[in-house]
């Protein structure tokens, strides 16, 4: 299922991939199968006793988890069960709203990003997120890649193209738009908004990339795209899901979280969860009993 | 059956109800504007536009009126709308859980309701009183201040219409929170700005009130700011009040030449508003 979005990776593009800070494609991983996770991988991301609050209304109770590099991870829960409020404090988009506060440890790379003092902007570039309804920009299919790009680095033009043009290719837009780059990024279908806001985001090259439902807006054909593209992406990113679409995570997870209340219930990889879960919970939402 | 006679009974009063306050307020509306035309055109010449305003009994034009006040208009503009934009983009993107922010809409909301003559009043206080004389100055800061409450008001509901997702978004991908503003906000609401500028530019460029004490009047033509200086408005007045059938004619088409600019300005103001609802 991820061969046809192989072949729209150029390999003149491989160059701009090796940037700074993009970690050396390994090739063979895109042979392997979605749901064979390698043991090696390491940890990206540690959350420790994570709380947090909107207001006095207690969101997420004492969580504790880790992401791994280059895996993809799902968070499955019923609505209000905090997975998309844990996804947000990932990258601290959280802290736009005066009365959400999160307690606890979150490491990336070393680093408590909860920590006061932290550059959240800084933090934010190096972990992208993309949203359930698409949000291109007021501007043109070019500008809303480069408007990323521009604020941290100042490129020469031609750079800044191969730049844009790299990240449309990465997220199966390239084909589609490249003769209309100066037009509207709103001109385009709701499919083709969300793989530019997917571009977007890894035209940052960020380390993690976080989905909140990046398909719940979406047909079964554009929904299937993005699927691919996320099984494409992992090579190189750790991938955090959140969806309320079970056999989406099944597809495209290599680990599943089950969350419920503000709680994690269970944490294993991907077909444990859905095979042989060792909690009730689990496996009565998973076979669809509840939620 | 009874009921649904009933409905219909009602439902055919309301609708005949409606249709003569329409038909009411309709009437006023063409009445006045063919009245206007009808005395106003006879006066639109290009002397209108070439003379300046006549002494009593001979003939002339509004220039040196129309040049004060598209300046003074052009100067309000200049000095309210980025004092507008500001505040309304303080109360809109920065003041979320301030204590100050309900008090600046409230004090903005008497503002925009504010009868006009207390703005001349005060700026006559403030400015003429001070400076010992008439000047465009004082009558370009009248106008500023009715400017503002409009560009303000305008610019924060706008601002308000740009989806929370975008400035996530935006900020998703480490932008800080002025370029968010400016760079992303702006531009989504950029439309928005512009209608509101030229609904305030509507506004005061009918206004009256506020130059009777500020920019007074000049019968001559005076580019001096320091100086009294002329304006529609306030010839319009002073020349409808007078005995004179030259200065009454003149009257008439200076009222004509406002309110065709202020039509146009709202038809303009409506068609860019909904524009964009088309593009979204």
């Amino acid at each position: 299922m991820a061969e046809s979005n192989i072949q729209t990776v150029a390999p003149r593009t491989e160059a701009a991939l090796n940037g700074p800070r993009a970690v050396p494609r390994t090739h063979m991983a895109s042979a392997i199968p979605a749901r064979a996770p390698q043991p090696e991988s390491p940890v990206k991301v540690e959350i420790k006793n994570l709380g947090f609050h909107y207001g006095n209304y207690e969101a997420l109770k004492n969580i504790s988890l880790s992401l791994y590099d280059r895996r993809v991870t799902a968070f499955i829960g019923p609505s209000g069960c905090g997975k998309s409020t844990l996804l947000r404090v990932l990258n601290r988009i959280y802290a736009l709203y005066p009365g959400h506060r999160a307690t606890g440890e979150v490491w990336v790379d070393g680093q408590n990003i909860l920590a006061p003092g932290q550059d959240i902007n800084l933090l934010r570039a190096k972990i992208g997120m993309v949203f359930q309804k698409p949000t291109p920009f007021p501007m043109s299919i070019y500008d809303n890649i480069a408007f990323g790009i521009g604020l941290y680095e100042k490129l020469p033009q031609s750079e800044k193209d191969d730049r844009v043009e790299h990240a449309l290719r990465r997220a199966a837009l390239w084909d589609e738009v490249k003769d209309k780059l100066r037009q509207s990024g709103l001109s385009l279908s709701g499919g083709q908004q969300q793989r530019l806001c997917i571009a977007r985001a890894i035209a940052l090259e960020p380390e993690v990339l976080l989905l909140d439902e990046p398909a719940s807006a979406l047909d079964p054909i554009s929904t299937l795209k993005i699927e691919e593209l996320i099984g494409e992406l992992k090579d190189d990113y750790c991938i955090v899901i959140v969806t309320h679409n079970m056999q989406q995570a099944a597809r495209s997870a290599d680990y599943t979280a089950f969350m419920y209340l503000g709680e994690l219930i269970e944490f294993d990889e991907t077909e444990t969860i859905f095979t042989s879960p060792n909690k009730k919970q689990t496996e009565d939402y998973v076979t669809g009993r509840f939620g | 059956m009874d009921l649904y006679r009933r409905r219909r009974t009602r439902n055919a009063v309301v609708l005949t109800l409606s249709f003569f306050a329409t038909a009411l307020g309709l009437f006023w509306l063409c009445a006045i504007l063919w009245t206007l035309l009808s005395n106003g055109l006879s006066a639109i010449t290009l002397d209108l536009f070439t003379q300046n305003t006549p002494p009593p009994g001979s003939k002339g034009g509004l220039l040196n009126a129309i040049y004060g006040s598209v300046l003074m208009t052009a100067i309000a503009t200049a000095i309210g709308t980025p004092i507008g934009i500001l505040a309304g983009t303080f109360l809109a993107e920065y003041s979320r859980g301030s204590r100050i922010a309900p008090v600046i809409r409230f004090i903005n909301d008497i503002l925009l309701s504010a009868p006009s003559i207390i703005v001349g009043l005060f700026v006559y206080e403030v400015v003429v009183l001070r400076m010992g004389h008439f000047s465009a100055w004082a009558g370009a800061m009248a106008l500023a201040i009715i400017v503002v409450p409009v560009v303000l008001r305008t610019t924060e509901d706008m601002l308000r219409l740009v989806p929370n997702a975008l400035r996530e978004a935006a900020a998703a991908l480490g932008t800080p929170q002025w370029q968010i503003v400016v760079r992303i906000c702006y531009r989504a609401a950029m439309q928005g700005f512009v209608t509101g500028v030229m609904l305030a530019v509507a506004r005061v460029s009918g206004e009256t009130a506020p130059l009777l004490f500020t920019a007074l009047n000049n019968q001559f033509w005076s580019s001096n700011l320091n100086a009294p200086m002329a304006n529609l408005p306030v010839v319009i007045f002073q020349f409808a009040m007078s005995p004179y059938a030259d200065w009454q004619s003149l009257a008439w088409g200076g009222a004509l030449l406002i309110s065709v600019v202020i039509l146009l300005l709202n038809i303009a103001a409506r068609a860019a508003t909904s524009g964009k609802r088309e593009n979204q």
